[in-house]
């Protein structure tokens, strides 16, 4: 410590600053020109489903199982309440996607069965299979924190693609080239 | 036609400063001598512009006149007068503006006072200070007009963000541009340093004044942004290690560190190198931190206005100022003389220690701030928080706690650690003292909380040391300051540690009527009732509380919707005792009528910010012991010239 004054005549140690910046400058540089995702990706992306067998939520349609979803052909997962409004919205979206071919299961939240089946005489029915998820416990399991979400479960019942939000018109193109990857 | 002035007004200031920097550059050759002459008067004609520039957007925003796009996104006709005036920084455009006119200002003011320095220091100084200019003259006019008309103006304005509609947040940015700005001025002088390779005391002295500012409008700036986040967003807490609060945090740390080691180079002509590197470290952390917040590269819970163009004209300017000035230091700094030595027991070794301690600090905090964007270049999103910053800033700031308290002690150059032995052990009483009291009645208390409350009375001891034994009425003012500021961060550290340990929180659901326990307090929710202000209505609920079965006060706190534009907020209450904080805030109503109440009782939490106003004040006493020593030592000096000169004919 008798010399405590950087004022070293090793000259290198006084490019270690210039050095350090443009660390700096380079790793800012990189996340200005990446295209902005801002999106949270689900940690269940990648990962099969949880097991869960759910009962049906209304008559009409059968409940879900978590083995009903691996059945080879990629299909779409919505996750839904009668009392959720942007579920409402989404609603022609999810109809177009069924009349394209696309097999959608659901999953109702936290609903009583009339309240689905007046939602789905109101709004149309573009499922396959619904179960009901009393208590959020599938919703929880498969990574999914609000209504709507919707899944992009491929042939083998693994996650590909996590949609948080309602599913807007320019939304579905999107979500066919999902369904397409998955198919792959 | 006002902004129209504005704008020419701003145009001349910054072809000022490219005279100011090209008659500088050329008059430090043999060639250019003659030119010397018009660099202070640029510089100073500068200031006045740019000054005039801002006075003309603040009239702007005071008419409300839509017709600038600026003040028809900022402003509205129905804002209180000063929320009006406040509108004119509280934006992109105007912060920036803000921030170059005081820069501009600052560099008038040291070309008609500064005159210690050198004539080439100076004149290198002033170029830099026009080097440093022109970047923020060339960010406003070509990407951030402030003066911007539009073609049809709307028939209002689009309103200020309510949650930026606070007293404390209207001067809370502005008192952080000042402390960038003097940190700015200080990186000036570095620049004109390392090009004429003349770091000395006289350096230190001139550059001195601004470190100081810089740092009290920066102690105020965030103590002013740590109260302001807490009882507004209404999370009961008051540090977040956001990005935003790092951003203002880190100039903070390298400005401390700079303003003790200029006090090294000042008084004892050691540090050289060191000093001036801190200089321009100071300066980059404030570009740094601008960056990160304006260019939204990094998420936080400050909506700013975000725009990537912005960011890279920051960055840019960021890569010729800071890369420049490392660039030029790397060349010249190893020719600068090695400075004076001392001992290991000196006070200048107690300040290496404080220097070495910051910086660790800065880079620990430098990096938590940017560590997710290096992961995500890997491809993984995370997010750095408490459990990172707390435990491993705490590795240095425990050290740096224990030197503040011996360092005043100690001589300069040589010292004996037997001399103040003596001393020490009073603060290490109060310590242990404090450390009994935990144990015995907090048993349960968590490692950190202790160490910082127990370290915090042993420093608070500590620091009022230095002034036992002076006569207190010869002692000069900055050392006053020293003690003030190190006592406020002893009372903050106590504030912070209670709260940690101590705070108590509760959240219940709640009808009128209904009384509810937190710590020793009672509080009866007694009514919830619609109310109405200017731009906002509420609902407000009345709560009366008592400390201990003591008397009865009566806290409110608002739900607000503001309707220019549409947004909640919540407004906390608090009742201030002086031992702690009760703090209430009003959530939603659940289906049953029953509404939600958060309850906090937070024993010394107060202390946090009395704390960062005591820091702020010993600051302000040295900046104060500073200028007075330096006016009158100017003078003396005026009077032996005069003398001589008379003597002399």
């Amino acid at each position: 410590m008798s010399d405590p004054t950087p004022t070293r005549r090793n000259g290198l140690w006084l490019w270690l600053p210039l050095a350090l910046f443009f660390g700096f400058f380079v790793l800012v540089m990189f996340g200005l020109l990446r295209p902005a995702d801002r999106n949270v990706a689900s940690a269940f992306v990648g990962k099969p489903l949880p097991a869960f067998d759910l009962r049906p939520a209304v008559p009409e349609r059968p409940g879900l199982r978590a083995a009903d979803m691996a059945t080879g052909q990629p299909r779409l997962l919505n996750v839904f309440a009668s009392w959720c409004i942007p579920c409402a919205a989404e609603a022609p979206q999810l109809a177009a996607l069924a009349q394209q071919g696309v097999a959608i299961d659901g999953v109702a939240i936290r609903d009583r069965q009339e309240d689905v089946q007046r939602f789905l005489a109101q709004y149309g029915n573009p499922f396959a299979r619904i179960g009901a998820d009393d208590v959020s416990a599938v919703q929880l399991a498969i990574g999914s924190s609000g209504v709507p979400e919707t899944f992009v479960i491929d042939g083998k019942g693994v996650i590909r693609h996590q949609h948080i939000g309602d599913i807007r018109a320019e939304d579905v193109p999107m979500l066919l080239e999902k369904l397409r990857e998955a198919g792959r | 036609m006002i902004a129209e002035l504005g704008l020419a007004m701003l145009w001349l200031a910054s072809a000022l400063a490219l005279l100011q920097l090209v008659a500088g550059a050329l008059a430090l050759t043999k060639r250019g001598r003659e030119l010397a002459g018009i660099v202070r008067p640029a510089a100073v004609i500068q200031g006045v512009l740019s000054a005039g520039s801002f006075l003309a957007l603040i009239a702007l925003f005071l008419r409300t006149d839509l017709s600038v796009k600026l003040v028809a996104t900022n402003s509205h006709s129905l804002k209180p007068f000063i929320f009006k005036l406040a509108g004119t920084w509280g934006n992109h455009e105007g912060s920036m503006l803000l921030w170059v006119t005081v820069m501009a200002m600052a560099g008038g003011f040291i070309a008609l006072f500064e005159r210690r320095l050198r004539d080439d220091t100076m004149l290198a100084t002033l170029a830099g200070q026009a080097f440093v200019s022109l970047g923020f003259y060339a960010f406003l006019l070509l990407s951030s007009n402030p003066f911007e008309r539009l073609a049809v103006p709307p028939p209002e304005g689009n309103g200020l963000n309510p949650l930026l509609q606070d007293i404390g947040l209207a001067f809370h940015p502005p008192t952080l541009y000042l402390g960038y700005v003097g940190l700015s001025i200080a990186f000036s002088f570095a620049i004109g340093a390392l090009v004429t390779r003349d770091v000395g005391p006289a350096f230190a002295r001139a550059m001195r004044p601004w470190v100081l500012g810089a740092w009290i409008f920066l102690s105020l700036g965030i103590t002013a942004g740590s109260y302001w986040a807490y009882y507004e967003l209404g999370w009961g807490g008051w540090w977040f290690w956001d990005p935003v609060e790092n951003a203002s945090l880190m100039p903070w740390l390298a400005a401390t560190a700079l303003l003790h080691s200029s006090t090294v180079l000042a008084a004892r002509n050691a540090l050289r190198a060191w000093t001036v590197m801190l200089g321009v470290v100071a300066f980059s952390m404030s570009m740094i931190g601008t960056f990160l917040v304006r260019s939204g590269i990094l998420t936080s819970v400050h909506a700013f206005a975000v725009d990537p163009e912005r960011g890279s004209f920051i960055l840019a300017l960021l890569a010729i100022y800071i890369g420049g000035a490392l660039a030029l230091f790397a060349t010249r700094a190893a020719t600068i003389t090695e400075g004076a030595r001392f001992a290991v027991t000196s006070r200048e070794a107690a300040l290496v220690v404080n220097n070495v301690m910051l910086s660790a600090i800065l880079g620990i905090v430098l990096l938590g701030t940017l560590y997710p964007l290096l992961t995500e270049a890997f491809g993984e999103k995370v997010s750095v928080g408490p459990p990172y910053f707390n435990p491993i800033g705490a590795i240095f700031f425990v050290p740096m706690l224990i030197v503040m308290a011996i360092g005043p002690m100690l001589r300069w150059r040589d010292d004996r650690a037997g001399r103040i032995s003596g001393k020490l052990a009073l603060p290490a009483l109060a310590a242990a003292l404090t450390a009994l009291g935990l144990v015995s009645f907090a048993p349960t208390i968590k490692p950190l909380p202790f160490l910082g409350m127990a370290l915090a009375a042993g420093l608070a001891v500590a620091s009022v040391l230095p002034l036992v034994g002076r006569d207190l009425r010869r002692t000069p003012l900055p050392v006053y300051g020293m003690v003030v500021a190190h006592l406020g961060i002893a009372v903050a550290l106590f504030g912070v540690g209670s709260d940690s340990a101590f705070s108590i929180e509760k959240l219940v659901a709640s009808r009128a009527g209904e009384s509810h326990k937190v710590g020793p307090w009672q509080v009866t929710l007694r009514s919830i009732e619609p109310v109405a202000g200017p731009n906002w209505t509420a609902l407000e609920a009345t709560l009366a509380a008592t400390y201990d079965g003591g008397r009865l006060s009566l806290l409110r706190t608002q739900s607000r919707n503001f309707t220019t534009p549409p947004q909640l907020t919540n407004e906390s209450a608090l009742h201030t005792r002086w031992n702690g904080q009760l703090y209430v805030v009003l959530g939603e109503e659940a289906d049953d009528g029953r509404w939600q109440l958060r309850l906090w009782w937070k024993p010394f939490v107060p202390m946090i910010w009395y704390g960062g106003l005591l820091v702020g004040l010993g600051g302000l006493l040295a900046l104060i012991g500073r200028v007075a020593r330096d006016m009158k030592r100017s003078r003396a000096e005026d009077k032996i010239a005069y003398r001589r000169a008379r003597q002399g004919r």
